[in-house]
């Protein structure tokens, strides 16, 4: 379920990743006051378990394939919201650095997705609701799997909706979230029968841990209101910030919100859709760098060029733009291989 | 069995590969996080219909690969590991926009421009990421991420999560190949010891970062994480990030391929 930066706009990822921040911030505040230095290790190591973990393959009965473990959810019940949401972070940024999944502008989509749904949403509400009047084996069970799945949900159905709104997919929000919520609740109902087997065990074998984690944080201390109120602050702030620079490119937010509000989707008009992509191929990332002297004189051609069919390549320029595109790679592999060729003589020299 | 062979052989590759001492290597840890970060923003910006002004966008992973003397086929690997789950839903593209376009001289459906756009993002943003780690290290990195006041808490759990990670994996490993020697034949975890599994693993992590706090604590541990010295940002940093910066803007603003293409074409006509 992780977002790759090719899918998500700078916009979208932007203000993901103030949201995340927020909710980040407020989790280590809380940490700093109730917590001792003894629990970091602790979410250090918790963190490489479940690093680790992910990669056992479950198998599921009758169905000849396996499941895995995502994670969020162990975390929040073993270590509480807080640790738990802040170690799914750190877990999602080694993956985005070393194994590519998910990326560094979609970490506040992933951390959002994977973590906060879990740890703020379905741990408080699901969870701990269920287990208020004491921890069972059957109340872990249900617990665990009501709020593994809807925690999934949630987190799929902020996938679809980050990535309709970056616009950079045509898959239209209902038949993205058919495709999603299904399969997402499969995977849930796995997620949430290996959380409760696991957290039954450990129940059984070492009921401290799980009862500790249960009595730092009780229901009353996660104030929802507080931890949306900086999301929000975060959103608001930094968002404003990036549209702001983002205003003259019709790329992200307001780009997609006029193709799914409009309710034209897939068939859009030719006029919106090549007129705002006009503007998009010759605005610049940052609209106050103003070194784009032609704009003015091309108008005429470039009016010319939206009425053909194509958005960015059409008949007349195609060769040039084939040829162009032919020699740009040329040129990058003959720059890198006579660096390469230059460092093996220089290193020859030397030795 | 081989994806746990797979990622602690990526991790250690990752991690030796940073303990290169080339000129990106020596670069500011904050100058690099920072580069990639306007790359990354700057391809993302390109609209889904780009492909031709993304290509330039190969000369930055390009050419730090080969000044950083990183070996090419283990990152590309990695990338075309990841293109699977941008083909996922890339995919559907063409299905859903047929809008026919020229393209390359063929009438396509405009569905496979926006699918070859994604793909192209993909492997560029994937390949930074990833040059990022390789030229810096995650001690390093961390050394940046305090520079831009990310709080201690999260920096030290994040590097005690990567240390341990090697560790737990092992255990991993340790644990399905004595597991799978005695079920024969049999596909994953057993269902009736999903729970006992993962469970006895967990118990040992609690022991285990037991063991390290109390190692931690007798070798001064205070909540305090020393890093060691923190490099200045030279004037070679700086050129570095500004000169990158400034390519990726031109290559923003101007379609560099159709430049070029446009002055071929003219001359040869």
């Amino acid at each position: 379920m992780h977002m790759a930066d090719a899918l998500i706009s700078p916009v979208v990822g932007g203000i993901m990743l103030a949201a995340t921040v927020g909710v980040a911030s407020y989790s280590i505040k809380k940490i700093q006051n109730d917590m001792d230095e003894k629990k970091i290790p602790l979410m250090g190591v918790m963190g490489a378990f479940i690093f680790a973990a992910q990669m056992i393959n479950f198998s599921i009965p009758g169905t000849g394939s396996s499941g895995h473990l995502g994670g969020g959810m162990i975390l929040a019940i073993l270590l509480g919201p807080y640790a738990g949401f802040l170690t799914m972070a750190s877990i999602l940024l080694i993956q985005a650095l070393f194994f590519g999944d998910g990326g560094l502008l979609a970490y506040g989509c992933n951390v959002f997705n994977l973590g906060f749904y879990t740890c703020f949403i379905a741990y408080p509400l699901i969870y701990k609701w269920v287990t208020r009047k004491g921890v069972t084996s059957k109340r872990i069970f249900g617990a665990s799997m009501s709020s593994a799945v809807i925690g999934l949900q949630m987190g799929a159905i902020s996938v679809v909706l980050e990535t309709v709104l970056s616009g950079k997919t045509e898959l239209p929000f209902g038949t993205f979230v058919l495709m999603m919520q299904p399969i997402h609740l499969a995977i849930g109902l796995v997620e949430g029968f290996v959380t409760a087997t696991i957290v039954t065990f450990i129940w059984r074998s070492r009921p401290e841990i799980i009862e500790k984690a249960a009595t730092l944080e009780p229901l009353g201390n996660i104030s929802i209101k507080r931890v949306l109120t900086s999301i929000l602050i975060a959103v608001v702030v930094i968002g404003g910030a990036l549209s702001w620079f983002a205003s003259s490119n019709p790329d992200g937010l307001e780009w997609s919100l006029e193709k799914t509000s409009g309710n034209a989707k897939i068939k859009t008009p030719d006029g919106i859709h090549k007129t705002l992509l006009l503007i998009q191929n010759k605005t610049a990332f940052l609209p106050k760098y103003d070194f784009r002297p032609k704009v003015g004189e091309n108008k005429e051609e470039l009016a010319a060029q939206a009425k053909n069919s194509g958005p960015t390549i059409n008949g007349g320029k195609s060769v040039s733009g084939i040829v162009g595109g032919i020699l740009t790679l040329a040129l990058t592999a003959f720059t890198g291989f006579s660096i390469s060729v230059f460092k093996r003589k220089k290193r020859k020299v030397n030795a | 069995m081989t994806n746990v062979i797979n990622s602690l052989y990526n991790m250690r590759l990752l991690d030796d590969l940073a303990r290169k001492e080339t000129s990106i290597h020596k670069l500011h840890p904050l100058v690099k996080l920072i580069t990639t970060v306007v790359y990354l923003s700057v391809v993302v910006s390109f609209g889904r219909y780009e492909i031709g002004s993304l290509l330039p966008f190969v000369f930055y992973p390009m050419l730090i690969i080969v000044l950083a003397e990183l070996p090419a086929t283990p990152i590309l690997k990695r990338i075309l590991l990841v293109e699977p789950l941008i083909i996922g839903i890339g995919i559907l593209n063409p299905l859903f926009d047929q809008h026919t376009v020229l393209f390359f001289g063929m009438v396509i459906s405009r569905g496979w421009v926006t699918f070859l756009s994604i793909f192209i993002k993909c492997g560029l943003t994937v390949a930074a990421s990833i040059l990022l780690i390789a030229t810096t290290g995650m001690e390093r990195l961390a050394i940046a991420l305090r520079m831009i006041k990310i709080p201690k808490i999260f920096v030290l759990q994040l590097l005690l999560t990567y240390r341990y990670i090697t560790v737990l994996i092992e255990e991993i490993y340790g644990m399905t190949r004595a597991y799978s020697l005695r079920s024969p034949g049999q596909k994953g975890i057993h269902i009736r010891v999903w729970g006992s599994f993962a469970g006895q693993l967990i118990l040992r992590t609690f022991d285990r970062a037991q063991w390290v706090y109390q190692s931690m604590s007798l070798r001064g541990f205070t909540g305090e994480y020393n890093t060691g010295d923190v490099p200045k940002v030279k004037f070679k940093d700086i050129v570095y990030l500004v000169a990158w910066s400034l390519f990726f803007i031109i290559a923003r603003i101007f379609n560099i391929p159709m430049l070029i293409g446009l002055l071929v074409t003219g001359v040869i006509k």
